[in-house]
């Protein structure tokens, strides 16, 4: 890859640990065996953006790649692993470095209504950030302002309106316009257009693809909706129950899924040419990450599982450069149980 | 072609707020034959949901319908008193939700849920219903559906949970289904799941279905007709294939433009500027004129017509999309 990596994480796990409440270490007491519940969200991810990139998280309700992209942006801490922010392990870096990492990786979030104070105007909203930060100074804040609502297609003139003044889409642009005014190298986008209308949805992609292109930004896209991704990403990464499970270039993964997961998604995904289909189907529910199923986490649902993959977790596989999937079909066949 | 299962004719359904009157829906007309599935497209606001709650009388004041017609195999509904339309409602004409939350109580068991659906209508013993409702459960793909029945709503997933209304809403084999967003909220092989169960239900039973959905990719999927909504009129409607593969009204164009997927990856989206408007200041003229392409002067005049063509094909448009350009 020729352009210069920005990001890198390894091996990065983060686990949730819900405590014994009141009553449980009360029943303990009396001979109950409650004990604390972890939940593996993410689980031994290996993952890297190169500048300018668009690396898609893809996956189903808990699989962990809104908490996967957290730990990217720097919310939150992962339990196991490191970051590495153009070459520098996160942990080990001082207090100004750590800053260009914390502005550099800025995030969107799905629901504008919940991540924009409502007692706040739009124009305070945007300007906050930079002026503590010493990106622009006081005098210099409401001209700054102007210039990032024009780069997001909004009019100036609403700095002086409160978040519910505006409409979804006009919404989902403030956001954006929040997270360039600390003049970010990758914005994590957390479903950013996954509540917007079909034609506003449109808009705020082309959005994100100008700002690309104006800004040389890098994106880490998560979404669980197979057609944006196709759209707008580079790389794709398919997550299951906190694992990654497939990744891979965009047009290689909608060309030849290689993991059975990943071609049951691909099928299920609605489209516009396919008329009057019968739906094919996946079995059953996706399990509950408190409780994975031993193995590989996808054997249950999997059409082609075998005695193996109740017992051993497949490894990564490199199928082709750049092109890695986790599923004993690719690895030995699923019959012999090791 | 068979009597249609339901005929909507020139409904108008009008909120009479203290900002003034806000046309919801404003003129629409369709029908659906039995065992057809008609996708009922649009975005927020458009109108589509006002259209399922008219036909349920589910509307509420300020609401009111003010003019025009709903005959379900028939009878006209509109102007039924509530008594009248409670014995309609979960008979022949039952309805599905985006969040099954809103339809189950949280603090009943499922089987009390369903028996009283099943009681609602019909004189029956507590086993005989019990069995209808194990059925029911049964027929939307439940495992072990005995055992579920005595389990609360939070105890199901989301998936299951929208099983589980499904199955009310197919106890009394109704003729015709209003399914409201019902798989938005749910992950792709569970949408996929449900949507198999739907179209084989349908196909089994001859239920007519009115899919409401902002997604013209599962419309695409599932549906044999298509109406598309904008500002409370539907501006086109046909046979899915029709309208998907040649859309005449521009919104229709722009719409299937603006699905990300099917066009090149990594190009801009066609895109259509500005955002819906809003209902009660809509422009004298066609209500999409401030945001099309291919507005004329004479758009402003007045709402179009209605143009009509063959299978049931209808527009609201007096400068169509071109065949050249709709491909």
């Amino acid at each position: 890859m020729a352009a210069q990596e920005l990001l890198r994480i390894e091996g990065i796990s983060k686990r949730f640990v819900k405590p014994v409440d009141l009553a449980g270490r009360i029943a303990n007491m009396m001979g109950a065996s409650n004990r604390e519940a972890v939940v593996h969200a993410v689980d031994g991810v290996d993952l890297s953006v190169a500048e300018g990139e668009v690396v898609a998280l893809v996956g189903e309700s808990g699989c962990g790649k809104s908490t996967l992209g957290r730990v990217i942006a720097g919310i939150h801490e992962p339990t196991e692993g490191r970051v590495f922010w153009r070459g520098q392990d996160i942990a080990m870096m001082d207090s100004a470095h750590r800053q260009a990492f914390t502005l550099g990786a800025q995030m969107i979030f799905q629901d504008p209504m919940s991540s924009l104070n409502p007692r706040i105007r739009a124009g305070e909203i945007v300007g906050e950030a930079p002026r503590v930060h010493g990106l622009v100074d006081a005098a210099g804040q409401a001209e700054y302002v102007a210039t990032l609502f024009r780069q997001v297609g909004l009019d100036p003139d609403y700095r002086r309106r409160f978040p519910h003044q505006f409409s979804g889409g006009q919404r989902a642009r403030i956001g954006i316009a929040r997270a360039l005014a600390v003049k970010p190298k990758l914005l994590v986008c957390d479903e950013s257009v996954a509540a917007l209308d079909v034609s506003i949805q449109a808009q705020v992609l082309n959005l994100f693809m100008d700002l690309r292109e104006a800004l040389g930004l890098a994106y880490v896209f998560i979404s669980h909706d197979l057609g944006v991704v196709r759209h707008i990403s580079d790389r794709i990464f398919i997550m299951y129950l906190g694992r990654v499970i497939e990744s891979g270039r965009t047009d290689e993964i909608f060309r030849e899924p290689a993991h059975p997961y990943t071609r049951a998604l691909l099928d299920n995904v609605p489209r516009l040419d396919a008329r009057k289909r019968s739906f094919s189907t996946v079995k059953g529910e996706i399990p509950s990450p408190l409780n994975p199923p031993p193995g590989c986490h996808f054997h249950p649902r999997c059409p082609l599982a075998g005695p193996r993959c109740a017992v051993e977790a497949p490894r990564r596989t490199v199928l082709s450069e750049g092109r890695i999937v986790a599923c004993h079909l690719a690895d030995g066949g699923v019959a012999a149980a090791a | 072609m068979a009597e249609p299962v339901l005929a909507v004719d020139n409904l108008a359904t009008h909120f009479f707020t203290r900002d003034g009157v806000v046309k919801s829906v404003d003129g629409v007309s369709f029908t659906v034959a039995p065992g057809e599935v008609l996708g009922l497209v649009g975005e927020s606001g458009s109108g589509k949901s006002v259209t399922g709650f008219s036909i349920m009388g589910l509307i509420d004041p300020p609401g009111r319908i003010v003019s025009g017609s709903i005959r379900l195999k028939g009878e006209e509904l509109v102007g039924r008193t509530e008594a009248e339309m409670r014995a309609v409602r979960g008979r022949s004409l039952a309805m599905i939700f985006q969040d099954p939350m809103m339809t189950l109580n949280p603090v009943l068991r499922i089987d009390t849920q369903m028996m009283e659906a099943v009681h609602a209508h019909e004189k029956v013993s507590e086993k005989a219903a019990r069995d209808r409702a194990v059925q029911a459960l049964a027929q939307v793909g439940i495992p072990s559906p005995e055992e579920r029945l005595s389990a609360y709503p939070h105890q199901f997933s989301g998936g299951m949970r929208q099983r589980v209304a499904i199955a009310i809403a197919l106890i009394h084999r109704p003729a015709l289904i209003i399914a409201d967003e019902p798989t938005t909220a749910l992950d792709v092989t569970i949408q996929s799941q449900i949507l198999a169960e739907v179209q084989k239900l349908c196909a089994e039973s001859g239920t007519a279905l009115v899919w409401i959905t902002h997604d013209l990719a599962v419309v695409a999927g599932l549906a044999d007709r298509v109406a598309v909504m904008y500002a409370g009129r539907i501006v086109e409607q046909g046979l899915v294939d029709d309208v998907l593969d040649r859309p005449l009204h521009p919104y229709t164009h722009g719409l299937i433009g603006s699905v990300p997927g099917d066009s090149m990856p990594g190009k801009r989206l066609m895109q259509i500027p500005g955002s819906t408007p809003s209902l009660g200041r809509l422009p004298p003229g066609c209500a999409f004129e401030p945001r099309c392409s291919r507005a004329v002067e004479t758009c402003r005049a007045g709402a179009p017509p209605l143009a009509q063509g063959s299978h049931g094909r209808a527009y609201r448009c007096i400068n169509p999309v071109p065949a050249e350009e709709a491909a």
